[in-house]
């Protein structure tokens, strides 16, 4: 049943551990992506406005973008109790991901927002909408739809940086693998069933970000 | 006194715009009296559809003033002088006029409906309920009773453009703007494009100003025509005298080149 490579008991002994650590990444994800969905899109609609915010919102982003995601964490998590403000690792690490994603986030969403034709403005206009209902009732419903795709890839692309939360001693998947690897001296079974956990959890949401671009392209006929 | 009856509806006094070195438009002075059908007519690069786009405040003005229904658009008063309007004031005024578009700019993630009841609801703050009934009205008179339910990509360009006229119509502007509308269309559905908008001529007391390519369609419909040409109406007056005795040389070539392409 169990080998020098693979040990069936202690890889069942450590899976309700390793589960628990899957929920920390869960919610790594979900709350740094959805932060990171609102502030790209208030990223993107700064630097659509005005000379000077514009440039400091892209100022912002090409900053964000330029520099590694590794740093960003350490900087957050020891950098920032300098000057007075001292966070626990998750919510470090949630700031980091949710900046950090956020900022490629706009990108997209500005490629959304200038592919929607300028005669939509203009109707608007027309039609006397307010510039907030002009933006939330008809730009963005056309923004969206087609950037879905591209907003997946980040949702996944965040999910699988959450190991590097690991680096400030969030209990996610691989810290936990991680620990127990030291602990026990066999890595194999901790790793691989994280690695496996990881590959399982990616496909399934790019699975669930091809249904729902399915359904808003259905949604708004073209 | 009824000072509604006496002013122009709409009225450009020394109106200018330039697009950096180029002047557009050159001290434009235009008054169009409630009710009256204008069309303007002339080269492309005339002039002609910046003239809609500042009434439809789409652009800037650079010198002059427009007036809606006896006030100034592009201005307003403060301290006994004018200074350039601010948004709520341009957006009050503004609301007098509608505008059909040349590409229709249909909202394509609604419905022939929801395009009619969206800006009646959200503007105006009319409850669904009356909003569909009265979009539901207009499609009607528009001919498109039965594809309410269609989005824009499912409907003709024809089919859009009434749709559009509807949707414009909705918000019960008292000046309508038709931007080369039937430009887009195959020759084949202009027609029934043209005819809502000569249902409208004579079913509403409804200031109409048309950019417009369709010399028959001016020549029969419009109470006006004005010839633009480099920024300016080169001439204008009654179809029947323009358009069969054109005094402007100008007015002349340029209606000689159009008549003879059809």
């Amino acid at each position: 049943m169990s080998s020098d490579i693979w040990n069936w008991g202690y890889a069942l002994e450590i899976l309700p551990i390793l589960a628990r650590a899957a929920i920390v990444t869960i919610e790594a994800t979900v709350i740094s992506f959805a932060i990171a969905l609102v502030l790209g899109l208030i990223l993107a609609v700064l630097r659509m406005s005005g000379p000077v915010v514009g440039w400091l919102a892209s100022a912002f982003v090409e900053l964000v973008r330029s520099t590694p995601l590794l740093i960003q964490i350490f900087f957050i998590f020891f950098v920032l109790p300098r000057f007075g403000i001292t966070l626990d690792a998750f919510a470090a690490g949630i700031i980091a991901l949710s900046l950090h994603y956020g900022c490629y986030c706009s990108e997209v969403y500005r490629a959304g927002l200038e592919a929607v034709p300028r005669g939509q403005w203009e109707a608007c206009t027309a039609l006397n909408f307010s510039s907030w209902n002009t933006f939330k009732n008809i730009i963005l419903p056309q923004a969206i739809p087609p950037i879905v795709p591209a907003l997946g890839n980040y949702l996944v692309a965040l999910f699988k940086d959450t190991p590097l939360l690991s680096a400030i001693a969030v209990a996610e998947l691989v810290q936990t693998a991680k620990n127990m690897g030291s602990d026990t001296f066999r890595y194999n079974e901790p790793m691989t069933i994280v690695g496996l956990t990881f590959l399982v959890l990616s496909l399934v949401s790019a699975v669930g970000i091809r249904w729902l671009e399915q359904r808003l392209n259905r949604r708004s006929v073209r | 006194m009824n000072a509604s009856t006496e002013h122009p509806m709409v009225r450009f006094e020394g109106v200018t715009k330039r697009y950096g070195a180029l002047t557009v438009l050159d001290d434009l002075n235009l008054e169009i009296k409630r009710g009256e059908k204008v069309a303007i007519i002339g080269p492309s690069g005339s002039g002609k559809t910046t003239v809609l786009r500042m009434l439809m405040t789409l652009e800037r003005i650079d010198g002059g003033v427009i007036w809606v229904d006896g006030e100034p658009m592009t201005h307003m008063p403060k301290n006994g002088g004018m200074v350039p309007a601010e948004p709520k004031h341009l957006r009050r005024v503004r609301s007098k006029i509608g505008m059909v578009f040349q590409h229709f700019n249909l909202f394509p993630h609604m419905t022939a409906l929801g395009n009619c009841i969206e800006a009646p609801m959200t503007v105006l703050g009319l409850p669904r309920r009356e909003a569909e009934e009265r979009a539901a009205e207009l499609l009607n008179m528009v001919g498109l009773a039965e594809k309410k339910g269609h989005y824009p990509a499912q409907l003709s360009g024809g089919q859009q453009q009434r749709v559009a006229i509807a949707r414009a119509l909705a918000m019960r502007p008292k000046v309508m703007l038709f931007d080369e509308v039937t430009s887009a269309l195959d020759p084949e559905l202009c027609g029934e494009v043209l005819q809502v908008i000569r249902k409208l001529g004579s079913e509403h007391d409804l200031t109409m100003l048309m950019v417009t390519h369709q010399m028959g369609f001016a020549k029969e419909f419009a109470d006006r025509v004005c010839f633009f040409y480099q920024g300016k109406i080169c001439e204008q007056g009654v179809p029947k005298e323009l358009f069969v005795a054109p005094k402007n040389e100008r007015t002349q070539q340029f209606l000689r080149a159009v008549l003879e392409a059809v």
